[in-house]
């Protein structure tokens, strides 16, 4: 008989990150050193992370697979499980199942731009393929970085995105809704689609990776359109709900697609024919 | 293997079942004094019904438990251990008295637990689960078995099918392994078969389920779905008692320090299945969850499954507390 496909692995919180009050992000070893030497995964893949008697979540990898010994995740405090994690501490035991999906296919963008475009808590799933590119910087052209919030509080990676916009081969573009800078606030106010039309970033050569909230993708789309990207050229990473991470249990089933086995990674050409229930 | 057909006389029905009994739970059917039908493990012999249409239930179950747990903990303050449930303590079945429908939705379900990562805990009560067919000399206006594909009488699911004679003895198919060797354990309860006609129902075609799958891929936006799924109360009735239906949740259950991770039967038909974490819902409308229920068993598992996924059973039109009736829906779904 094959292993039981439910058991997580045993990993211990190394270091825990405030990115805002009710953003964590961990960083995780494996407990035992046989799993850690089996274990890989590539950028955009996702797994089932879980404390014992809370239950499981499902969230992104969100450290790349260029750096190896360690997994990240980044979360928000918002259901039963995420809450319960936010209460754990260093040296605490969280378990991990996977990784499950597909992969942004970062060897085909070699020698390509790359702009990514984030929204709010979606820059997490993101920041697994930004590192990954950026940590293979040379085999890339332009890398463009567009993250907006809702308030400065609500960024998160801070730390990352200071460390981004210092490094001159990366642009960095930064923006929160109106409303909601600070007064020392230096980057851009303003709606993610606005700033991207704004910035205009050229569509030649160009990879366009997109994750945020369906109003963001919504009114960001026709810029993109309009900036003459192609559909097979816009990636996005979707956020079905999931319980199994393997295609059994149904959750994710959009038309005859499982988003956890034939994605979580789509490209807008992909998404145009499927039905439109992510 | 080559499928070997024998004949088993009335008196020694009893005696197959009573070997079929020993070291092994038998899972067979028998009437409540509500004259439901349910299967029951371990029933007497002289209990256990042969002329009824259908069970309330599927028997998926056995396969696909209500509950499965999957791993069990403790959690102290300086601890968690975690112990695996152990597949190996899965026991031998016979299902005894199983219709067409019932044995075919088997290999509807492995199709999904075992179409690319093999569900362990699936296959394990699989290979322990011996199924004893019964054909159907009755139906009733809910059995669709003919349009899906299926008939009263077919074999497929079943290791041994036996089909009602005349004069009260059975025709024994034997179909596979597992039921050659419950054969030669018992080979005097196993005559020539003289050829005579079985007794079987007439199931009449509703619909045809091609042209079905066909219709539904061009259909996704119609308001036939909102039209036909106004008085769906969202229960999930109609996925409890599928022998197909296999979705299903992950929770965790503690009760003091010690706990267990389950996944228990779900249904695509509740609001909450969907939904995500944020609030936003890609099925936020019960017609969109009526859709997907058609959509998932007669367009998607075609596609990828290579199989419909229904077997005409019934179960979920006569259980529907609002009567929706999905062979008549199907029906109408061939000419839009």
């Amino acid at each position: 008989m094959s292993e039981n496909i439910y058991k997580p692995y045993r990993m211990e919180i190394e270091n825990i990150i405030e990115e805002t009050p009710d953003v964590r992000t961990f960083r995780l070893r494996f407990k035992d050193e046989g799993d850690a030497a089996r274990f890989s995964f590539k950028a955009g893949q996702f797994g089932e992370y879980s404390v014992a008697g809370e239950g499981e979540s499902t969230f992104c990898v969100a450290s790349s697979p260029t750096r190896k010994g360690y997994i990240e995740c980044t979360f928000r405090k918002a259901g039963r499980v995420t809450n319960a994690l936010l209460n754990l501490e260093i040296g605490d035991t969280v378990g991990f199942r996977g990784p499950y999906g597909n992969t942004f296919p970062v060897e085909q963008w070699e020698n390509k731009n790359l702009l990514y475009i984030a929204g709010g808590i979606a820059l997490p799933p993101m920041r697994c393929v930004i590192w990954n590119t950026i940590d293979l910087r040379d085999r890339y052209k332009d890398i463009t970085i567009i993250y907006g919030a809702r308030t400065v509080s609500d960024l998160v990676y801070k730390h990352e995105l200071k460390e981004w916009s210092e490094r001159t081969d990366i642009k960095l573009i930064t923006t929160v809704d109106p409303g909601g800078q600070t007064q020392d606030w230096k980057g851009e106010i303003g709606f993610v689609p606005a700033v991207l039309e704004k910035i205009a970033p050229s569509s030649e050569n160009t990879i366009a990776i997109l994750c945020g909230p369906p109003v963001m993708i919504k009114f960001t789309m026709p810029v993109l359109k309009r900036l003459g990207y192609e559909d097979k050229d816009i990636y996005t990473t979707l956020e079905n709900r999931m319980k199994c991470g393997f295609g059994k249990c149904g959750r994710c089933n959009v038309g005859k697609i499982y988003v956890c086995k034939d994605g979580p990674v789509f490209t807008y050409e992909q998404l145009l024919k499927m039905p439109a229930e992510y | 293997m080559g499928k070997e057909l024998k004949r088993i006389k009335k008196d020694s029905l009893e005696r197959l079942y009573n070997h079929l009994s020993v070291n092994r739970r038998i899972y067979a059917p028998v009437r409540t004094p509500d004259n439901k039908v349910e299967y029951r493990y371990n029933p007497a012999f002289a209990d256990v019904t042969f002329d009824h249409i259908r069970s309330t239930l599927s028997v998926k179950n056995l396969v696909f438990p209500k509950v499965e747990n999957l791993l069990y903990y403790t959690v102290t303050k300086t601890e968690t251990t975690v112990a695996e449930a152990d597949v190996n303590k899965i026991r031998d079945v016979v299902l005894w008295g199983a219709h067409p429908c019932d044995a075919a939705a088997y290999d509807i379900l492995r199709s999904i637990f075992c179409w690319d990562i093999i569900d362990t805990y699936f296959l394990k009560r699989l290979e322990k689960l011996v199924v004893i067919g019964l054909s159907c000399k009755t139906a009733d206006e809910y059995c669709f078995c003919t349009s899906v594909g299926l008939s009263p009488d077919s074999s497929k699911g079943s290791d041994i099918l036996l089909s009602p004679l005349k004069n009260g003895d059975f025709r024994a198919e034997i179909l596979t392994e597992k039921g050659s060797k419950i054969v030669s354990s018992q080979p005097s309860l196993f005559e020539e078969y003289p050829g005579e006609e079985i007794l079987v129902a007439e199931v009449r075609k509703k619909f045809d389920s091609d042209l079905v799958t066909k219709n539904l891929s061009a259909n996704f936006e119609h308001p036939f779905w909102i039209e036909n799924s106004l008085r769906c109360l969202g229960c999930g009735a109609c996925a409890y008692v599928c022998p197909t239906c296999a979705c299903f949740d992950i929770q965790d259950e503690t009760k003091g320090k010690n706990g267990r991770r389950y996944r228990s039967w779900d249904s695509c038909g509740f609001g909450l299945f969907t939904i995500h974490t944020s609030g936003h819902n890609p099925r936020s409308v019960q017609s969109q969850r009526w859709r997907q229920r058609i959509m998932h068993k007669f367009s998607y598992m075609p596609e990828r499954n290579n199989s419909l996924g229904c077997v005409g059973c019934g179960r979920c039109s006569q259980g529907c507390p609002v009567d929706m009736n999905i062979a008549e829906q199907l029906e109408a779904l061939q000419s839009i």
